[in-house]
């Protein structure tokens, strides 16, 4: 209806995904758990995700 | 101990979905053009987005607590919520009735039993959902409200014109704010969007946390192991009384402790409670009829994409087992590690409550143990470990521990759990700052989408089924729009009402949901002789689930659980049953549920059968075409690639589930 719905999750996981993935980086000796940097590698994944969402919704928008 | 400290980094990854949410819901009111557009998203929205808020719309916050509550405490079993009482009905729904819901351009539900029957049918079925979705929104803000003001540092405390304000107030009206702004402007499109976006909130928040607390355990072979000891002494635990034991395989195996019959599982059932009263009625009563997920499958773009939203939906469902329960299984599994400082958390008890207790031990005489352990007891007010209590006051003896070591020894000395506690628990051991705010707001955001989803399903229904039927009929559509849009802001209200009637009424609270069963119990029956039997009357619908309703209502009257009977046989606690007479005694609360499940449908159908037969009928055949099983053409997929046929797609999916019960067996 109007809106792809894939816009706001792809925005918004990419945004999340870079926030943590930063957040791992910068803060890595916090961000352990179990002696894994969780907050880089989920931030990672979260980011890939919101990415290929919104590369979803670009090739969704082609469509005449 | 039970607070949670949150960085900025978790505030900020909060604030960002609250602004996503209402950020949605602005962009979609321009789109918001009619009635139609506003309640029900006027048929506009892609199969997978239908199918993924179909299934959220049933994955409230509640589920999420719920199920890793119940996968400590019944271990895999828990799954036959989803493998049995879940995936079978929704593929009935997909394939059998949806076909029926939109074809006939029902708007909701009751508008399809005013097409099939009549408006009193209607009458009854939308006042009654009205009703229940209401409470059921309350209960969810309640829900959150509590567990925001338990968790969060932040306090509140002040009184104005008589009134007093406390951080409960202030997180229910801000949530309930947050729904108000994004339901206000986009409709129940906004709520669906909302719901994919908390679905995928719910799986990429909560998965890591059960990726570090599978790691954490050994793997899924060692904690199997670990559950089977937890299995033959439950009490160890304090998952069950002293002396309870079951086969080793009762918190790991899904059937076998079930068809052993209800005294050697856990959840207290037999096989036939399960598969009729839970797998059937409960089952399809629910997934089939319940306007809250079926508004879902109605808005989709087209029949197919109808047909097929239920079945999209129960993939994920059927795999959610190993999301939500298997966290409580890991929880059961690490009591048993004592090297891993952990235990399910024991019933929230107040600061000022553990100190008065560490005094008492303190104060204690070492060599009246006995004596000790009830005086501590009776401070806490909960039932406590007598050996481990005992020889925190031996320690202390020989070498003076400090208050807070006391605390953290009584605390774990509490012999109760609070089961809805384990969820967070885990997310509390695993997550840094960063995954906690994600899975923080994967927690709140189901909440907030559970409010959502019961407020439109009510708007929907109050606005057509009750305004527009009886009160207000034949006016514009404009006139109805507007009337959504009131509605919105009533049915929010109402909800914070509601929610402050739980919390104040607890116990109402239990006698209102056992009314709400009493309802949804012989609800399928209806439908089922409704859409497959041409020959049921509207006069039978009606006095058929009206009386179904009454037998229910009987049926928890004669018939209570073992837990509930005092020394003379008479039931203790009215809310639990056998008020009237003790007919029939039930090892669990879950037990008695289910059979009075089964019995209401059987009561509701021979009643809504026989009275059907012996009054006239008010529809003629060609009144009900496209509303009855024989009177519809056969829907024709052979236009469509296999693939997404409903008839193939449901097929393969049953026997997908099947594979599950298997392995799990």
């Amino acid at each position: 209806m109007g809106l792809d719905i894939r816009w706001p999750i792809g925005l918004m996981f990419t945004l999340i995904g870079i926030l943590l993935a930063g957040y791992g980086v910068v803060n890595a000796a916090d961000s352990k758990s179990l002696g894994i940097n969780i907050n880089l590698i989920w931030g990672a994944v979260l980011l890939v995700f919101g990415v290929l969402m919104v590369a979803g919704a670009m090739g969704g928008q082609k469509k005449p | 101990m039970q607070t949670i400290h949150l960085q900025w980094i978790d505030y900020t990854v909060l604030i960002a979905y609250v602004a996503f949410v209402i950020g949605i819901g602005w962009m979609l009111a321009r789109y918001m053009k009619t009635s139609a557009d506003f309640l029900t998203s006027a048929r506009s929205i892609p199969t997978w987005v239908t199918g993924l808020a179909f299934i959220s719309a049933n994955l409230g916050a509640l589920e999420l607590v719920g199920m890793a509550a119940s996968g400590a405490k019944y271990g895999i079993s828990t799954a036959h919520f989803y493998w049995v009482g879940a995936i079978p009905a929704m593929i009935f729904l997909a394939v059998f009735m949806m076909p029926f819901y939109y074809g006939s351009k029902a708007r909701s539900v009751p508008e399809y039993l005013n097409m099939r029957f009549d408006g009193r049918v209607r009458l009854l079925n939308s006042g009654a959902f009205a009703i229940m979705t209401i409470f059921a929104s309350g209960i969810s803000m309640n829900a959150l409200a509590k567990l925001l003001a338990n968790l969060l540092p932040w306090k509140l405390d002040f009184t104005v014109w008589g009134l007093h304000f406390q951080s409960y107030d202030a997180y229910l009206w801000i949530s309930s704010g947050v729904v108000l702004l994004y339901v206000l402007k986009g409709g129940l499109t906004s709520a669906i969007y909302t719901e994919v976006l908390q679905f995928f909130m719910i799986v990429l928040g909560f998965a890591p946390v059960v990726y570090l607390g599978m790691k954490d355990v050994g793997g899924w072979h060692a904690m199997n192991t670990s559950l089977q000891t937890v299995a033959v002494n439950p009490a160890a635990l304090y998952l069950k009384d002293a002396g309870t034991t079951y086969a080793t395989n009762a918190w790991t195996s899904a059937w076998q402790p079930v068809l052993a019959g209800s005294e050697h599982n856990p959840m207290g059932v037999d096989w036939f409670a399960m598969i009729f009263g839970l797998g059937f009625v409960l089952s399809f009563g629910y997934w089939c009829t319940n306007f809250l997920v079926v508004q879902r499958a109605m808005a989709a773009k087209n029949m197919t994409a109808a047909r097929n939203t239920p079945l999209v939906a129960s993939v994920p469902k059927m795999f959610f087992p190993f999301l939500v329960i298997v966290p409580g299984m890991i929880a059961a599994a690490l009591c048993t590690m004592p090297d891993k400082g952990y235990r399910i958390p024991p019933p929230i008890i107040s600061e000022a409550t553990y100190a008065k207790a560490v005094d008492v031990l303190k104060g204690a005489n070492p060599a009246d143990g006995a004596g000790a352990v009830k005086l501590v007891g009776d401070t806490l007010g909960k039932k406590v470990d007598a050996a481990r209590i005992n020889s925190l006051i031996a320690a202390n003896a020989a070498n003076k521990l400090s208050d807070v070591q006391i605390k953290q020894g009584i605390y774990n000395s509490v012999a109760e759990n609070d089961y809805d506690g384990v969820i967070l628990s885990l997310v509390k051991k695993y997550c840094p700052p960063g995954l906690l705010g994600l899975a923080l707001t994967a927690l709140l955001a189901s909440f907030m989408s559970g409010m959502a989803g019961n407020v439109t399903a009510f708007n929907t229904v109050f606005t057509y089924d009750i305004y527009q039927a009886f009160l207000a009929p034949g006016k514009s559509d404009k006139h109805y729009f507007l009337t959504g849009k009131v509605i919105t802001i009533v049915g929010i209200l109402l909800s914070i009402l509601a929610a402050y009637f739980a919390s104040m009424f607890n116990n109402c609270m239990d006698i209102i949901q056992l009314v709400f069963g009493f309802v949804n119990a012989p609800l399928f029956a209806t439908f089922l002789l409704g859409m497959f039997w041409k020959r049921t009357t509207a006069t039978g619908a009606f006095v058929g689930l009206f009386g179904g309703i009454l037998s229910s209502a009987l049926f928890h009257a004669l018939t209570t659980t073992s837990a509930n009977l005092d020394a003379a046989g008479h039931a203790v606690n009215m809310a639990k049953g056998g008020y009237l007479h003790v007919v029939q005694v039930f090892p669990s609360e879950m037990a008695q549920n289910f059979w009075l499940a089964a019995f209401a449908f059987i009561a509701c159908f021979i009643f809504t059968a026989g009275l059907s037969v012996l009054t006239a009928r008010t529809k003629s055949d060609a009144d009900l075409k496209g509303l009855v099983y024989s009177l519809t053409p056969r829907t024709v997929d052979h236009d469509l690639p296999v693939w997404q046929r409903p008839g193939v797609l449901g097929t393969i999916l049953l026997i997908v589930c099947i594979i599950l019960n298997f392995l799990f067996w």
